[in-house]
């Protein structure tokens, strides 16, 4: 409660101070500074860079001084200080990462954790692709499919990936193929849905310009649905990595003998909190950067998304 | 000889209420190759469902259509559509839409450059090859989508409302180069349009439609395309005739239009 308030106490006074500081030196630049109406108006709302640096800037000042760090001249008084076995302070946490990433946890390199969870999320990502593309293609081309397999999707969509675990575990054990499953079966309904809807999403006049041009059924397949689904397709792969990132990493708290989620659930076992406290940052740095990186792809192979 | 023959083409849509809606009626129209023929009429009269027709998107409920002897029973090369916008390939530069149809057909890389090169030529667009289609502006992309129907070689080009999206400068230029292709290629054109202005200006013939259902209510020979080619259009529309032509058009639509807004609100 009272950390809640000194949150928003220097929330209000860094705002307040960017504010007044910014009345002063930036009084005219850009179109943005010469619109009158700014409040409502969406387009004239940018994040604000200084708000994100200090906001980030914040919570580490909050964590330091609430856990007795050297990295801060502030400190909480000393009754309200936590225990390292609470919340360690930052440093503590950089100095795991740095030992662990020299040495090791639990037989295996930094790395290693990490990468066994990525190389799974792409593992089963890709076959949930490749599966889930055509799937999707089909039950936008073909009445019948459509019908077929509409139950289906419908039905799986809607079930979170966790809910699975126990029957992948009972099914394939817990080894390597059962959490690929596992990870598969959680991008295979989104891409598949993803397919469908960018098939579903191609405007009748290119299909009947691009027939009445002399395409054959496969070449408009192949030079206008396809492409015209490929935004679509990028959609759902962002949102299915977000997904299988997610699934992975709790897949691993279950049932696992390497990952990034294995890592935090065994420091947690021995009340290592540094360690879980460092799993979860590296968790969600990497999850961001997936998501900044595929951002990035799309830029670069659909550049005409939202340009029809 | 490709003439276009229309015979007694009727088409009714059965909608999933069970109603069902005359979009046309028992229309019959030879147009001879080479013809620019515009058609006008009120919305909802069937302009889009005859040249869908036309097209092959839709076969008709009653009736037949041939070009030349070959009777249409499905989209093909020989006849061409340009829409009225959004139906370019955004994912493909400028070039390799207008070089879309060559390259399903096969034909060889140099003879599609080239091809490409001398349309783009002709359109007005030499240079604008490696851009992306969303970099143009509608009054471009239309010149793109002329350039791709042409590069077919079609023995017909359908229009449905190709510059109705354009401001009212575009359209005028873009008027004349619809009227210069024609000229310079000699193929059959069916125009479809809501501005009297423009059917009468581009139209060799003029149909007006009237609706429900769709049918052919009056048909004119007009001789301003004829003259508007290589001219100023502003010309053309300054000529006594063309005046009265478009009074005389205007109220008929008018009247067409006055006449749907009262059955819309007799009491049942
Ligand atoms: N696929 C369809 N199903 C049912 N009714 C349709 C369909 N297409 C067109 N119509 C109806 O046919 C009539 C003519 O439509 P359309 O050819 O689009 O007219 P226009 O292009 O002259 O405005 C309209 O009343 C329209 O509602
Ligand atoms: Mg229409």
């Amino acid at each position: 409660m009272t950390l809640l308030l000194i949150y928003i106490a220097l929330l209000a006074t860094i705002w307040a101070l960017t504010a007044w500081l910014s009345t002063r030196i930036r009084s005219r630049d850009g179109m943005a500074a010469r619109k009158t109406v700014t409040f409502g108006d969406e387009s004239a709302i940018r994040p604000s860079r200084v708000a994100s640096v200090a906001s980030v800037a914040v919570v580490f000042l909050i964590w330091a001084a609430f856990t007795g760090s050297s990295w801060t001249f502030i400190h909480a008084p000393a009754d309200w200080q936590m225990r390292p076995i609470w919340l360690p302070p930052p440093e503590n946490v950089w100095f795991r990462l740095l030992d662990i990433a020299a040495n090791g946890y639990r037989n295996f390199t930094l790395w290693e954790h990490l990468s066994i969870s990525i190389w799974r999320v792409f593992t089963g990502f890709f076959f949930g692709a490749l599966i889930g593309i055509p799937l999707g293609f089909a039950m936008g081309l073909n009445s019948f499919l459509r019908g077929w397999f509409d139950p289906i999707v419908e039905f799986m969509r809607p079930v979170p990936p966790l809910a699975l675990i126990p029957l992948v575990i009972i099914w394939y054990g817990i080894d390597e193929k059962a959490k690929i499953i596992l990870l598969f079966l959680a991008a295979l309904w989104i891409m598949a849905i993803a397919a469908r809807s960018g098939v579903a999403g191609v405007k009748l006049s290119k299909v009947h310009a691009a027939y009445s041009l002399g395409a054959s059924k496969w070449q408009l397949l192949r030079h206008v649905i396809m492409p015209n689904a490929l935004p679509d397709i990028f959609t759902g792969a962002r949102v299915a990595m977000g997904v299988c990132w997610g699934t992975v990493v709790a897949a691993e708290l279950v049932a696992a003998e390497k990952g990034a989620g294995f890592t935090i659930m065994v420091a947690s076992r021995f009340m290592q909190t540094d360690i879980v406290l460092m799993g979860i940052i590296l968790i969600g740095v990497i999850g961001y950067s997936i998501d900044v990186a595929m951002r990035m792809l799309e830029r670069w192979l659909v550049p005409w998304k939202g340009r029809g | 000889m490709a003439d276009l023959k229309i015979e007694a083409v009727s088409m009714t849509f059965s909608l999933p209420n069970g109603s069902t809606i005359e979009a046309l009626k028992d229309i019959s129209l030879e147009i001879a190759q080479g013809e620019l023929v515009s058609v006008l009429g009120p919305s909802g009269c069937g302009k889009t469902t005859l040249l869908n027709i036309l097209a092959g998107f839709l076969a008709p409920t009653g009736g037949q259509i041939r070009l030349g002897k070959t009777e249409v029973t499905g989209p093909d090369r020989a006849r061409g559509m340009v829409f009225q916008q959004g139906a370019l390939f955004e994912w493909m530069s400028v070039a390799k839409n207008v070089g879309f149809g060559p390259r399903m057909a096969g034909r060889p890389r140099a003879e599609i450059d080239a091809r490409v090169e001398g349309l783009l030529q002709s359109v007005g667009l030499q240079g604008f090859g490696d851009k992306a289609v969303y970099e143009l502006s509608g009054g471009m992309q239309q010149r793109v989508a002329l350039a791709r129907c042409l590069a077919n070689d079609p023995d017909v080009i359908l229009m449905d409302e190709p510059l109705g999206a354009l401001d009212a400068l575009t359209r005028e230029k873009m008027q004349g180069l619809v009227l210069k292709l024609w000229k310079e290629t000699g193929k059959t054109i069916v125009l479809i349009t809501h501005s009297v202005e423009e059917a009468l200006l581009l139209g060799e013939r003029l149909i007006v439609m009237a609706p429900r259902p769709g049918r052919i209510h009056a048909e004119y020979r007009l001789p301003f395309a004829a003259r508007g080619v290589g001219e100023d259009l502003r010309m053309v529309k300054r000529l006594p005739e063309f005046g009265e032509r478009r009074d005389e058009i205007l109220s008929m639509i008018w009247e067409m239009e006055e006449e749907i807004m009262g059955k819309a609100e007799a009491p049942v």
